[in-house]
């Protein structure tokens, strides 16, 4: 037994739905008070781990550990766990005091408890003068407010978000992101979401797993999820990354990555690395080179820009070089003046470190 | 014209009077409003109570099994209401159908009985006696429902239709049981279809004469056969007329009811997209 509480253990979840496996032996642990993120494309399967969770389908193998009981065949409403969906499925006919309180009251809290709770929650999510409207006169963030408070104001084990931002505007959803960043450590809960924005995960979570085809691809922390992925599916579908491609080779002791755009790139021998893997680097761990001189543990190129898309704070270029190969680089627009040497056709020196290098299994 | 006064056989006279009004207060006509009121009503309820889980049943079938069983709801308002009232005549009158199929269970039963050398301590009685099931109020209430009851089912059909199923999932997620998921979620989205059902079910039960007629009995008329019976055999049109009104006057009531409702429902909570 660990030392680590775990809020919940999932056990070789499987859920099949008709012809497609949609959670495929899925486990994995959630520590308590984390900001545990489930990241991938739509239709890997992961609304249906949260719904699994909630009790609103029911597994056909494995197991669900909440909080050290074991949930599995639990109904939906007696699990300790509250679900904020993604179409917020506030009850229409009833008020936004009447929404939050609708849990309390079902579970028979006595009314000075459900006052005081209420009020609380009022408070957090900053909706006091708005009790008495219906869901209908609410606008989209502030409807997603009260589909939060109604689900916490139970106090549950593990709050279960599903995609609770989508259905928000840009603007709006970061300030949502931060809001729920607070909220979950204020009330130091564990929150569970599942997303397939990856600019969400890593903004707000304190651990992401990625999945593919029902299979938790990899897990872990959020800045090692981006800085060190060990799988080539989670490094392409977090953020973006050059690809080089190539092979092992063991020369004299010296582990020599031989890869078709760099050339022979040496690799540290003490690191395990599988025979088929290959190298990533990250578009922003490259920068542009304007003098010539050598530079220790560099790896240096030359090519020819072939696109250019601006954000303002951000170019994000793509870089062509003598061997018809691309890499892309995401260059900081510091100065103005230099945003010259971007323009497409212009011949450009790059360079990267490489202990940026990160080495990916397929 | 029911403010005037039958003079002749053919010929009325507009007196402004409300005698006609006054003597539809009057004994058997307003115990047979009260009657017919009670009839539409309980028949309205049977019709709810049936509609519901019905309506439930479609709504959460297969689009393709959907499409049959509300064609098949559909199907018997294609033909004439005389045909469906003669049809169910021959089910339950005491040689119909239910009463053929009890006999032939008596007899197997009694030959079964005599096999065992059992006849003779007449367990199952001397003879069949068949189930008298026509010309009572049950039977008009059962002819009735067999009438309305699609008026019913369609409404809360379609209500369902638009009921959004997170709401469901949402409430036992927050800890609610299915009894407690009908009541405060379920029933209260779907109430206009509800009261849709009831209006539609409710007053033209109040009106039917055709029903009371092939189905009741000599006691079970309802307020339609007596304005029939105004304004053919008795030839009174203006109390016929009056009988009429009064009817109008309830059917307006209860309308103007379900308007200030559905309006205080449509302001509370369907304002907006949702």
């Amino acid at each position: 037994m660990s030392d680590k509480k775990f809020c919940i253990e999932l056990k070789n979840l499987t859920k099949r739905f008709e012809n497609t496996l949609a959670v495929d032996d899925v486990s994995f642990n959630v520590e308590e008070n984390e900001f545990f993120t489930i990241l991938g494309p739509s239709g890997c399967g992961k609304s249906t781990i949260l719904r699994l969770i909630a009790g609103l389908e029911v597994q056909d193998q494995g197991e669900i550990i909440i909080n050290g009981i074991d949930c599995s065949k639990m109904p939906a409403n007696e699990r300790p766990v509250n679900m904020v969906f993604q179409s917020y499925a506030l009850f229409p006919h009833l008020n936004i005091k009447d929404n939050i309180e609708f849990g309390l009251k079902i579970k028979k809290i006595d009314e000075i408890e459900i006052k005081k709770r209420v009020d609380e929650i009022l408070d957090l999510i900053k909706m006091r003068s708005y009790i008495n409207k219906y869901p209908s006169e609410l606008s989209g963030g502030q409807r997603q407010r009260v589909a939060l408070a109604r689900a916490i104001v139970n106090k549950p084990k593990i709050v279960l978000l599903d995609e609770p931002l989508s259905a928000l505007d840009a603007n709006l959803r970061i300030d949502m992101q931060r809001e729920l960043v607070n909220i979950q450590r204020n009330l130091e809960m564990t929150f569970m979401l599942v997303t397939h924005d990856q600019d969400e995960a890593l903004s707000i979570s304190s651990k992401i797993a990625i999945m593919e085809n029902g299979k938790v691809i990899e897990a872990n922390t959020a800045t090692n999820m981006y800085e060190y992925p060990s799988k080539k599916f989670s490094a392409e579908f977090l953020g973006r990354i050059n690809i080089i491609d190539g092979y092992i080779s063991n020369n004299d002791n010296q582990k020599i990555f031989k890869s078709e755009i760099f050339g022979d790139i040496n690799l540290q021998n003490d690191i395990d690395i599988p025979q088929d893997a290959v190298l990533g680097i990250r578009p922003e761990k490259i920068i542009i080179e304007r003098s010539s001189k050598n530079l220790e543990n560099r790896i240096k190129t030359k090519g020819t820009v072939i696109d250019w898309t601006y954000y303002g704070d951000m170019s994000y270029i793509t870089i062509e070089l003598n061997n018809k190969k691309k890499i892309y680089i995401h260059v900081q627009n510091i100065h103005r003046n230099t945003l010259q040497e971007l323009k497409i056709g212009k011949t450009l020196r790059a360079s990267f470190d490489i202990n940026d290098l990160i080495i990916l299994e397929k | 014209m029911s403010y005037g006064e039958k003079i002749d056989i053919i010929d009325i006279d507009y007196t402004w009077s409300l005698k006609n009004y006054i003597r539809a207060f009057d004994g058997v006509y307003i115990v047979t409003i009260f009657k017919s009121i009670m009839i539409s009503a309980i028949t309205t309820i049977v019709c709810l109570l049936i509609a519901i889980p019905v309506a439930f049943y479609i709504s959460f079938s297969s689009i393709r099994m959907k499409s049959i069983l509300l064609v098949s709801i559909m199907l018997p308002l294609w033909t004439n209401l005389l045909i469906r009232t003669y049809s169910l005549i021959a089910i339950i009158r005491t040689k119909g159908h239910i009463n053929s199929s009890l006999e032939y269970l008596w007899e197997s039963t009694n030959n079964l009985l005599n096999f065992f050398n059992l006849a003779n301590y007449e367990i199952m009685g001397e003879s069949f006696i068949p189930l008298n099931l026509m010309h009572n109020n049950y039977s008009i209430i059962l002819g009735l429902f067999y009438i309305y009851v699609p008026f019913m089912i369609i409404p809360i059909y379609l209500v369902l239709e638009k009921f959004d199923r997170n709401l469901l999932e949402a409430s036992y997620d927050l800890g609610a049981n299915h009894i407690k998921t009908f009541f405060k979620v379920i029933i209260p989205n779907i109430s206009p279809g509800i009261t849709s059902g009831i209006i539609l079910v409710f007053i033209p039960c109040l009106g039917s004469f055709i029903i009371p007629d092939l189905l009741g009995g000599a006691d079970s008329q309802m307020i339609g056969n007596i304005i029939e019976r105004q304004f053919k055999s008795a030839n009174d049109w203006p109390f016929g007329s009056a009988l009429s009104f009064i009817l109008i006057y309830i059917t307006l009531v209860i309308i103007s009811v379900r308007h200030v409702y559905s309006k205080l429902y449509s302001k509370l909570h369907l304002r907006g997209n949702l």
